[in-house]
Parts: structure tokens; sequence; C-alpha cells
């Protein structure tokens, strides 16, 4: 089941974990992505925290924690072609994450709701 | 002068309805609404207009008639000789020179291109500094200084401008680089220059309003040509080793400094023929014989990341004070990975490893010559 957030992040859940990526509508917003650098796996994030580098050719932007958890996998592949985030967002996901608390994805918008909020 | 500061909403060129109906994501810059982006985005622009033409809108920027009051040419030239360390009066009839105006400590208030045209000159300045080199131009005598309010400034860039604008305009493809006519296309006087600033060969288009939009359509229907946007406009301008005013030079960068010692001829430099007489010239002039301390040149990150403007270079992997800032950086679609040029202390040769920090992390970079991509000027 796919969630995502205010910060056009989209997230999937698998089993006690979940997939992250970003949104069509946020890779649209940033533009030719140049440049990726992943969390190494194992770290502890905070949720917010600031644990992807994205960089297009316009600016360099985050992408957060959505919840507090533990990096399980990263993308490295993703690494190596920042562009496929321009071509398929929704497959071109960036770490695995499992939550410390199973229940903190459960308050993030559903589709209908996100295509509410970009319109 | 009152020293009430309003602010004034953004300007609109006469393309602004147009840039709208191709999609353009318009942002605030110098002032005016400009197209940053199309649809197309700013990877795919740049690469279009290294391999087929793109169409800017560069209205923004400043275009300046100026006079002599007294009906001669040299005159004009000499005022203006006072203000830029350039050959003005040698510049012959339908040519045209890029030039600097200097400040009293040397330092660079603006780059511009003049081009002589017969009876007066055309100076085309920054849109930031159009205001601020129109008062610095009042404080001459002996000339009149005419502002054009009624013109659009379009560039056509990339290997098949040439044909493109030569369908519309045919004796535009006799021009060579920096060659300055007036060419009439129906009815309406274009003032083209084949010049720009995007490393390929191209032309800059001053078009009456009345005829811009129209003109601009007609050069978009033509095959090749895209609508390209500022972002893309900064990332070949910066492959082609093309300093920004503001960025890479501004009051406190010498001319030396700037890498920009070519844009002062001899005729002007100690044991010319009109040697100084401009600002500043008694620092610029030395440090063109002497060499500068510090001087523009490129730097490569051996990664992938960007270094952008504002990013500090060390000699050092850790420690040390920075010796260098990033003055323009980003992503160089054409070079197929991060580019950035800095003032780099002069005895630190090309080939050096340097240390840019970024997000708290020292990444190698190697200093080079510029540019980045060789120019393909028509000369």
């Amino acid at each position: 089941m796919l969630k995502y957030t205010e910060d056009h992040e989209w997230l999937r859940a698998e089993g006690d974990e979940i997939v992250v990526g970003i949104t069509r509508h946020a890779s649209e917003q940033l533009g030719d992505v140049v440049f990726i650098e992943l969390p190494e796996e194992g770290r502890e994030v905070a949720a917010g925290e600031e644990i992807v580098v994205i960089e297009s050719v316009k600016a360099a932007s985050d992408i957060v924690a959505p919840v507090a958890g533990t990096i399980t996998a990263v993308n490295a592949a993703l690494a190596e072609a920042p562009g496929d985030v321009n071509g398929d967002p929704m497959a071109a996901w960036f770490f695995r994450l499992k939550p410390a608390d199973a229940a903190a994805v459960e308050g993030f918008m559903d589709e209908d709701a996100y295509k509410a909020l970009v319109g | 002068m009152a020293d009430t500061i309003r602010p004034q909403p953004d300007r609109r060129t006469g393309l602004y309805d147009l840039h709208q109906q191709l999609g353009a994501r318009m942002v605030p810059f110098a002032g005016w609404q400009m197209p940053v982006q199309y649809p197309m985005g700013v990877m795919a622009e740049h690469l279009h207009t290294r391999a087929e033409a793109g169409l800017f809108d560069v209205g923004h920027m400043g275009q300046v008639l100026v006079w002599p009051e007294d009906g001669r040419i040299e005159t004009a030239a000499l005022a203006l000789e006072s203000l830029i360390p350039a050959d003005v009066l040698g510049l012959t009839e339908g040519r045209q020179r890029y030039g600097l105006f200097t400040d009293d400590a040397g330092g660079i208030l603006d780059d511009l291109m003049f081009a002589h045209r017969g009876d007066h000159y055309l100076l085309v300045v920054n849109a930031a500094r159009a205001e601020h080199d129109i008062d610095h131009l009042h404080t001459l005598s002996g000339i009149r200084v005419e502002p054009v309010a009624d013109r659009g400034l379009l560039a056509l860039q990339g290997p098949k401008a040439e044909a493109a604008l030569a369908r519309l305009v045919p004796s535009a493809a006799q021009m060579r680089f920096m060659d300055s006519r007036i060419i009439d296309w129906q009815g309406a006087a274009l003032w083209i220059s084949r010049s720009g600033y995007t490393g390929e060969d191209g032309f800059e288009i001053s078009v009456p309003e009345a005829q811009l939009e129209a003109f601009a359509r007609v050069l978009l229907d033509q095959p090749g040509v895209a609508p390209i946007g500022l972002g893309a406009r900064d990332s070949l301008r910066l492959e082609a080793g093309l300093p920004l005013y503001g960025h890479d030079m501004d009051e406190g960068v010498t001319p030396a400094e700037a890498g920009l010692g070519w844009a002062i001829p001899n005729a002007r430099r100690i044991g010319g023929v009109r040697a100084g007489g401009f600002p500043g010239a008694d620092r610029v002039l030395p440090e063109l014989d002497d060499g500068p301390s510090i001087l523009r040149r490129g730097l490569r990150p051996q990664g992938r990341a960007p270094i952008r403007e504002g990013v500090e270079i060390f000699a050092e992997d850790h420690g040390g004070e920075p010796v260098a800032t990033v003055r323009s950086g980003g992503f160089g679609p054409s070079v197929g990975g991060p580019v950035a040029m800095a003032l780099i202390p002069a005895d630190i040769s090309d080939g050096t490893t340097l240390w840019a920090e970024l997000r708290g992390k020292r990444l190698p970079v190697t200093v080079c010559a510029l540019p980045f991509v060789s120019p393909s000027y028509k000369r």
C-alpha cells in the first residue's frame, strides 16, 4: 500500500519495512537530477532528519526520513544513474527503512489525499 | 535624489505571453520576470542548444545608444574610452567588441558589448547593472545617452542558428563573429550581431517591440530551433568559461584577476598610444604586466557532486584556511559532470588537486584552464 508525505515522498510498506522514493511532482519540481548521496546502511535516523542529498541541474535539496527507524538497504544503482528519478520516480527507490514504531506510517496521506495536495 | 526605495513589481519583456504559452516556468531575475526553463527541461535545453539551435529571451538586458553631441564619432569613442579600457576608437563601423567598466580601485563595474554603428555606438549591458551603467555614462560630457526602451532582445545560439536566421534574413549568413548590422525584416529594422554568451556560434537580435513576438514565433518555427531558458543559459556560459557579472566578477575583482586582460588591447596598456585614461588604470595596467595574485580558473570535481557558488576551496583535505570560494558552479550537461569557476591563487598550477568543503566533507577537485567546452564561433 502506498502512502505519501507532505515532503512529496512515497512510502511502500513491505513486511516490517518501508521503501521510500519521491513523487513525480517532486521530481518535476527538482528538474534533471544529476547527483544523489544515499545514507549508510544500518544508520539510525530520526523522523524529519535529512538523510539523502539530491542535486538537480538547478539546486541541491534533501530527502528526509519520513519516520524514525533504521536504514536497512539503499539503492546504490540509483546513485550511479541519478537521472532515473526523472524517468520513473515511482520505481526509483532511495532506501528501505525499518520503522522504530510500526504504526508510525499510518498517519500519512493516501493517494487521493496526496493528489488533492498537489492539485 | 530621493532615498526612498519602493518595491517595484518585476518587469515583463514583450515575450511574456509567449513564454506562458510555451509552458515556461517564470522566475524573478534582476528585476524581471524571466523564463528559467521550458517543459523540455534545463538539461535537454542545454544539449539542444549545443546540437541544434536555442532561442533565448534576453530582453532584460540594457540596450543603450551613445551619440556624439558634435556629430563626430571620435568624440563618443574617446568619451567611452574614459570609462572603458578598450580600443573604442580603433573599432570599425559594423563591428562589435567586449569591454568592461572599471572603478577607481580597478574593480569591474560591469561588462558590456559595444558596436560601432556609423554615427553612434550601441551598448548592451547587464540587466541588473543597466540603471547603474546609464547613470555612469551620464557623467560623461560631449555625448548623449539614449536608453532603448522600445525593443526586445533575442539570442539565437547553436550550430543551426545561422541556417535558421538566414531563412528570414539571408544576409545574416555573411556576418562574421562580432559583426554588427542593421537588417530589414518585413519592414522592421533588426539590429543583429554575430555573438552570444553560450560558447556557440549565433546571433543577438534586437527587435522593435511591435514585431518582437511575431519574429520570435517565426524563428521558433524554423527547423531545430527551440525556446531555451535562463537555467540552460547559465550552464552553457559556465561550460564556455564565460564570466557572469555579480558572480565571477564584481567591484572586488580586477580585469586581470577575472582573466579578462584580453579585452584590454595594447593601445590602452602601458606604452600604448592611448595608455590609461580610465578609472583604476594605475592598478589595472601594472597588474596586466606583472600578473595577478589570483586568477579565475576552472574546477573539475573528481566525484559527481556539483559544487555551487559559495562553496569554500581548501589546499588540504582537512584544516587550514580557504584559498578560494566558488563563484559559479553546477552541472555541465555537455561535460557530463560538475564544473565550477573560482578565483584561484596564481601560484597554484593547473592540474593541482584542491578540496571543496561540501556538507562538512572535503571533496577533491582539480584546478583546470578554461573553458570546459571549446567555443565554436564563426570568425
